[in-house]
């Protein structure tokens, strides 16, 4: 691919405002809660924005365009159901206790509302989790800039080896979110988030706009896919007969409530979006403000991908060639997807019944390609590099932040100066992203390694609804048993995990190590079952355990626990402010939506 | 916090706008084959320019209300 001056001047524009931004910022950052939780400054809709960009990043943009080319608007799911109930529970439900107990992260909750041992478990393995999430960022990234030969121009003009675009690039982006971070701290990744969001519209809605004019708008997207692939919940009732390979009950419970309440209501990466804000109001509203564009961003990354997928194939009929750009094609791909290739042999990659594998997550890449000339390919691009490095850097200021106050401060250096720990987390940006970046290589030379602790991470994670979800709504809760229902949890989804495999699928990292004894129809009901399991252990577990160990005094728990504290008013607000009411018009347009892509 | 988030916002925006737009003006049409024949550089130039310069009065009508 060959990009022109015009491209390249956007994307510096970017780059410009970003670290210009940092700079800015800088002077405000005068105390650890100015860099760790913005100044607690923020207003509602800048927050929103974040808590959406933070979990918006490349992984998920290219992603749900593989999904949409792969299983169609069932993809959809991820958001209307995956996302938005959960949203709405922790705005109208939990941020009470998050904003109102002063606490500083999520794991610093956990301390208070239960003990050291729970926070300790949550701060490590979260901690521990940002790293590697924001390496794999990192390492996506470089992998895509390498697939799509951006450099390639400029590297030759240089006289520069195309062998040194992964690590150029990792090295590039690294510096940009350091850079940033170290400036202006939160505030500064917050900004960020709000200025990638409008990216992201600004780069793909027109992509939108170009595709469905091109298949006939939705009613020509429709004759060209089965029908399957254009109503979300056809089949639904039965794992068999719908693309997902997922029954509905294994949707709803397993994704819609133990998944995505689990990640959305206790993942200190997007709660942190809500801390920041400058009052209780604000902070209930974040994430249902993030709601109302996340209902409708499946039109934005779901709809590219399928079109991907409904459009006839570029090596059957020829597409307009243009000079210096072209797609990245195989013979054999279906509509703008090609075939996976192994990259040593450049064999394609087979399936077990020997059909050659498509690579989806070149869905986005191809459209923007396919579609967009010179000039607004600039855009596109500066888009998707926009989503990786906010991906990143939401995770690094998660990082620092408990590092620093739920790490360091709790357990290695409690009583130094403010100002220390504001010198602490510069440092542990600093060697969050080295970490980062050890992460992205050692996913570049060893692949399972990081399929086994995406494995892992998810087995730590399946259970942590139970416990906010018990801690906050029953005041009997204990800290021996929140402590040991996460470990319980964790266990039986490592155990559940080992006892099935999805259809098709060899013993081993797929599951089925301790002896299959079931097999789903595939790994998404298999991981959604899994997460079942573990929520059940996790929650029996902590109750039963709750009721044999001595429980708090209740005045130990106000501001904690949902019984022992006072509603936040909403006397002086406009209605339509106030959480609950916001809460319920989206969701109203939740089912709306269902409805219409039924 | 003393930096409204509005004003580079509309910036940059603005900045992008203006680019695009000048490139779709000057630009061969021969480029817009793939667009489905829409000078897209030049349509989108215009949108955002506008999305852009909206910001910045929204920014500018908030620090002067403050002020």
């Amino acid at each position: 691919m060959n990009l022109t001056p015009v491209d390249w001047l956007l994307m510096a524009v970017y780059f410009a405002f970003v670290l210009g931004i940092g700079v800015v910022l800088k002077r405000y950052v005068k105390n650890s809660s100015d860099f760790f939780l913005a100044g607690r400054s923020l207003p509602a809709w800048i927050c929103g924005l974040a808590f959406l960009s933070a979990n918006l990043g490349a992984q998920e943009v290219i992603g749900m365009a593989a999904s949409g080319a792969k299983y169609g608007i069932a993809t959809s799911h991820f958001y209307w159901i995956g996302a938005i109930p959960a949203m709405v529970f922790v705005g109208v439900f939990m941020m009470p206790f998050y904003y109102g107990s002063r606490a500083r992260s999520v794991p610093e909750y956990l301390r208070l509302r239960f003990d050291e041992k729970t926070r300790a478990v949550n701060a490590v393995s979260f901690a521990v989790m940002t790293v590697f999430s924001s390496g794999i960022s990192m390492y996506a990234m470089a992998k895509l800039i390498q697939t799509m030969h951006i450099l390639d121009g400029p590297f030759a003009k240089l006289g520069v080896s195309t062998a040194w675009t992964f690590h150029v690039s990792i090295l590039v982006s690294a510096l940009i979110v350091l850079g940033y971070i170290l400036l202006g701290g939160l505030t500064s990744a917050i900004y960020n988030e709000v200025l990638q969001f409008f990216l992201i519209v600004a780069g793909f809605l027109p992509l939108v706009f170009l595709g469905l004019k091109n298949v006939g708008g939705w009613s020509g997207l429709k004759h060209q896919l089965p029908p399957a692939f254009t109503h979300s919940w056809r089949g639904m009732s039965n794992a068999h007969t719908n693309p997902l390979g997922v029954d509905a009950i294994g949707l709803v419970m397993g994704l819609g409530f133990v998944l995505s309440f689990g990640y959305w209501c206790t993942d200190f990466l997007v709660i942190q979006r809500a801390m920041a804000a400058d009052s209780m109001g604000a902070a209930r509203r974040t994430p249902l403000i993030a709601a109302l564009p996340k209902m409708v961003f499946p039109l934005l990354v779901i709809l590219p991908g399928m079109i991907a997928i409904a459009l006839p194939n570029p090596t059957a009929t020829a597409m307009n060639p243009s000079p210096g750009q072209m797609r990245i094609s195989s013979p054999g791909g279906k509509g703008l997807i090609p075939i996976k290739v192994d990259e040593t042999t450049g064999a394609p990659i087979l399936d077990s019944s020997g059909k050659p594998i498509l690579d989806y997550d070149l869905a986005i890449p191809n459209m923007l390609l396919h579609y967009f000339p010179t000039g607004i390919l600039g855009l596109g691009l500066t888009a998707l590099l926009a989503s990786f490095m906010s991906g990143m850097a939401g995770n690094v200021t998660a990082f620092n932040t408990v590092w620093t106050y739920d790490i360091y401060q709790s357990y290695i250096n409690p009583d130094a100066k403010d100002a220390h720990y504001l010198w602490m987390g510069r440092v542990a940006t600093v060697f969050g992203i080295a970490l980062s970046v050890g992460a992205a290589y050692t996913a570049s030379r060893f692949n399972n390694i990081m399929d086994f602790l995406q494995l892992v991470f998810a087995f730590v994670n399946a259970p942590l609804f139970a416990t906010f979800l018990l801690g906050m709504f029953w005041k009997r809760t204990t800290g021996h048993g929140a402590f040991f229902g996460l470990l319980s949890g964790t266990a039986a989804a490592a155990i559940h995990q080992g006892l099935t495999l999805p259809q098709g699928a060899a013993v081993g990292i797929k599951g089925g190590w301790l002896g299959a004894v079931h097999t789903y129809p595939s790994e998404m009901a298999q991981n959604f079952w899994t997460a079942i399991w573990a929520w059940s252990a996790c929650f029996i577990v902590t109750v039963l355990i709750s009721l044999c160990t001595r429980a708090r005094g209740e005045k130990d728990l106000v501001g904690l626990v949902y019984s022992l504290t006072e509603r936040p008013s909403e006397e002086d607000v406009a209605w339509y402010m106030r959480p609950a009411v916001l809460g319920v018009i989206v969701i109203g347009v939740v089912l709306l939506l269902n409805l219409i892509f039924w | 916090m003393g930096l409204d988030i509005r004003t580079p916002i509309g910036l940059m925006f603005s900045v992008f706008g203006v680019i695009l737009t000048i490139y779709g003006g000057l630009s061969d049409r021969a480029i817009y084959g793939r667009s489905l024949g829409i000078n897209i550089n030049l349509v989108w130039g215009l949108a955002l320019l506008a999305f852009g310069i909206s910001m910045l009065l929204l920014g500018m009508r908030r620090s002067r209300g403050k002020a």
